[in-house]
């Protein structure tokens, strides 16, 4: 059990933190959240600066364009990004953080070629578009319909929650290729320019009056056989790929995120009284313990994963499950802090209170996190 | 960083593991129950004005036969032969010579099996006090309202004036109460100095006892839930039971990784999270425990009520969560968060 980090990483970790201090006072005002064209340049032109600084991609493979840095290095980027409160991946999340990786490992040399490069140099964003209005938890439940017809696929149904469609360029699409197979047999990965004709995007309100995801209607839209990643009806392998690193890495970042706004609540509290209530005050203790705790996990799974060779494991739904309770609790105790302000949408934390009850939700529900955890991990006989 | 058991520690554990479930198995457990069960019964009247004295004191052995005594001396022997009590002791002073995340290792492998007796204290003892390294000596001490086997112990470290004894709840940790003090729950701030590096200690090997006990009750939950049928299926298919489960293992998890990451900085406030967590698992894991078992659960046969009492009895120790919960907040302020 070794905690402390090597020479070179903590070389690696002053260089970072050196320059991240440059450049951050130099960052444009951050846009309006409800924005979206605005937020897409934002956090395209912050890919662009960790491009160019050689950050881009730091773990990915370096024959995908990446640094191909250690499971470790990774981590010490997500914490000191988040310590010095450098921008949020934002919607530059599914192509860094899961497409990307899917496309690294499973996609031809043609297809690292095409789709990698532009999400590291910040010029393209992606979107994901699993879900459906009647596959949700039951994502191979999936109908989206795709057929050949010459070197396209022509497809037709449509899907839904899709964050970021509005500003998206591509798609990771699932569909199904064979309706005469079993459920999960038939579904095959495609990559889906967003400007073909036939895609119809209409944007969803969320519960914090933001339009963060959308419909997406899909009518008789042509891909082109060769944005197939992996083979046709293996979807479903390549898409348990994806869910790994949505699951595995995409949230480590924020647990930094959510010890720094803990901090900041429990400063609101001394400086409005409220840290004289010992109730509030051992409430939020405990959820000081609680994220040191998952920032240990996250060591731990970390180290766990370099053994394995950088592919995050089934822990990752431990982790995603205890970690977006956590986070609801944090919101809750911060609006305890705010007292009636809490009820201010205008309050940083009212509106991250309000997303934070996607969490729970998104990226596979809770519910289907124990499913997991019981089924994978401890081995419990299936369920049905 | 690489944060996972070295081949040694890895090693360490197991052989830990197999010295105490050799020596101290599920038949030595439900004798040492049944010996303190008895025990009990025969000596409620007599114990309820029985007052202990304060200081080391010598020789209480002699109050009664040794066939009415739960504490095996002979087991304790064996673990001060085997190193449990001189396992950070210096190679030099005939001690083992090992860590603290050594030893965190072998107090999780403890509080696996419920190994019973002051453990801790005795552990801390050795180097201080004559005789403790080697198991010769049992040592226990007052780190708060509660002093654990205040009348089997050689030794008692603290002031334990006015001890009264409890009826304990369980059955393998006999209990005095000290008369109370100020009475006044600690405030923020006020930890740090209140800090002592026996209390630390304490908190982290409880900890430690902790985790054990979660890990031990989540895996029986699920080797009942793979077996027991009903309704013509393993329960373990029914969903309401894996994710009764499943929440087991993820406070384990979690619990697991603070419980090390605190051995190895000794940090306080790291400390004070792995025992808030550690706690949680071994408490709320064995009542979710029980009830996985059903009807089963609830019979004293079963031993998940053991692990059930146990667990409260150390959530006791070292000023308990109170004291972790305003350590973590002082930290929130202090701004090493
Ligand atoms: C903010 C946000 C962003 C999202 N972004 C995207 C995106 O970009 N791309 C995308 O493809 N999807 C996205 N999603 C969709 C998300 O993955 C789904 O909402 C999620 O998987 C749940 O599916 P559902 O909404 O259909 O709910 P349902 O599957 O209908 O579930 C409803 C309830 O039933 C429970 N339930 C369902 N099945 C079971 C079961 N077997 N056992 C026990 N309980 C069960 C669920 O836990 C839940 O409580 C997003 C969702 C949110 C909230």
């Amino acid at each position: 059990m070794d905690l402390t980090y090597t020479p070179e990483e903590e070389e690696f970790r002053a260089r970072l933190r050196t320059w991240l201090a440059g450049v951050l006072p130099e960052l444009p005002p951050k846009p309006s959240p409800r924005d979206w064209p605005a937020r897409r340049a934002y956090d395209l032109g912050w890919q662009r600066m960790l491009y160019d600084a050689g950050y881009a991609g730091l773990h990915w493979p370096v024959d995908a364009g990446g640094r191909g840095a250690t499971p470790t290095q990774h981590l010490i980027y997500l914490e000191e990004t988040e310590k010095a409160g450098a921008p949020y991946v934002g919607a530059n999340f599914v192509g860094l953080l899961h497409a990307g990786p899917t496309i690294a490992s499973e996609g031809s040399a043609g297809q690292r070629a095409r789709w990698l490069p532009p999400v590291l140099r910040g010029e393209e964003v992606w979107c994901q578009g699993f879900s459906e209005p009647d596959a949700g938890s039951d994502l191979a439940a999936l109908r989206t319909r795709a057929w050949r017809d010459g070197d396209d696929y022509v497809v037709s149904g449509s899907k839904i929650w899709t964050s970021h469609a509005e500003v998206a360029d591509w798609c990771e699409l699932l569909v199904r290729t064979d309706p005469a197979a079993r459920k999960h047999r038939g579904i095959t990965w495609l990559a889906m320019p967003m400007d073909a004709p036939g895609i119809t995007v209409r944007p969803l309100r969320t519960l914090a009056g933001s339009t963060e995801f959308a419909e997406v209607f899909l009518d008789e839209v042509r891909v082109p056989v060769a944005n197939r990643v992996g083979a046709e009806n293996d979807g479903w392998r390549v898409t348990m790929v994806t869910l790994s690193y949505e699951r595995g890495t995409a949230f480590v970042g924020e647990v930094v995120a959510c010890r720094r706004v803990l901090s900041e609540v429990a400063r609101e509290a001394r400086k409005n009284g409220r840290w004289d209530d010992a109730v509030l005050r051992r409430r939020l203790g405990r959820l000081n313990a609680e994220f040191r705790a998952l920032w240990r996990l996250t060591q731990w799974n970390v180290s766990e994963a370099q053994s394995a060779g950088g592919v995050p494991g089934a822990g990752g739904s431990v982790f995603k499950l205890r970690y977006s309770h956590a986070r609801q609790e944090l919101y809750d105790a911060a609006a305890e802090v705010l007292g009636p302000e809490s009820l201010d949408l205008g309050r940083e934390w009212t509106l991250d209170r309000l997303s934070s009850l996607s969490y729970t939700i998104a990226a596979g529900t809770s519910q289907i996190q124990r499913n997991i955890v019981a089924e994978r991990i401890l081995g419990l006989p299936r369920g049905r | 960083m690489d944060f996972r058991l070295t081949d040694d520690q890895r090693a360490l554990k197991q052989g830990v593991r197999d010295l105490f479930e050799g020596r101290f198995g599920r038949e030595a457990l439900r004798a040492a129950v049944d010996r303190a069960d008895g025990r009990r019964g025969a000596d409620a009247p007599e114990r309820a004005d029985g007052k202990a004295t304060a200081g080391g004191r010598e020789g209480a052995d002699g109050r009664r036969g040794e066939g009415a005594r739960v504490l095996d001396r002979e087991l304790w022997r064996e673990l001060g032969a085997a190193g449990f009590f001189a396992l950070r002791l210096p190679e030099a002073e005939g001690g083992v010579g090992q860590g603290l995340p050594e030893a965190v290792l072998a107090f999780e492998e403890a509080g696996r099996v419920l190994l019973p007796g002051p453990l801790i204290a005795t552990h801390l003892a050795a180097g201080f006090v004559a005789g403790a390294a080697a198991g010769e000596v049992v040592v226990t001490s007052a780190d708060g309202p509660l002093v654990e086997w205040l009348e089997e112990a050689d030794v008692v470290r603290g002031d334990v004036t006015g001890a009264e004894p409890l009826v304990p709840v369980d059955p393998l940790t006999p209990l005095h109460r000290l008369p109370a003090t100020d009475g006044r729950p600690p405030g923020g701030g006020a930890f740090r100095a209140a800090r002592t590096p026996d209390g630390l200690l304490t908190s982290l090997f409880t900890a430690a006892e902790q985790l054990g006990s979660a890990a031990r009750t989540c895996e029986s939950a699920v080797q009942h839930a793979r077996t027991r049928e009903q309704f013509g299926r393993p329960i373990g298919a029914f969903q309401a039971v894996q994710h009764l489960c499943a929440g087991m293992l993820a406070r384990v998890e979690v619990a697991r990784a603070a419980v090390y990451a605190a051995s190895v900085t000794a940090d306080p406030v790291d400390i004070a999270a792995a025992r808030l967590l550690a706690d949680e698992a071994a408490v709320r894991g064995a009542r979710d425990c029980l009830q996985v078992h059903g009807g089963i659960g609830f019979t004293w046969e079963s031993d998940v009520h053991l692990h059930l009492k146990r667990a409260w009895t150390r959530t006791h120790r070292a000023g308990g969560a109170t004291r972790s919960e305003e350590e973590s907040a002082d930290d929130l302020v202090a701004g090493t968060a």
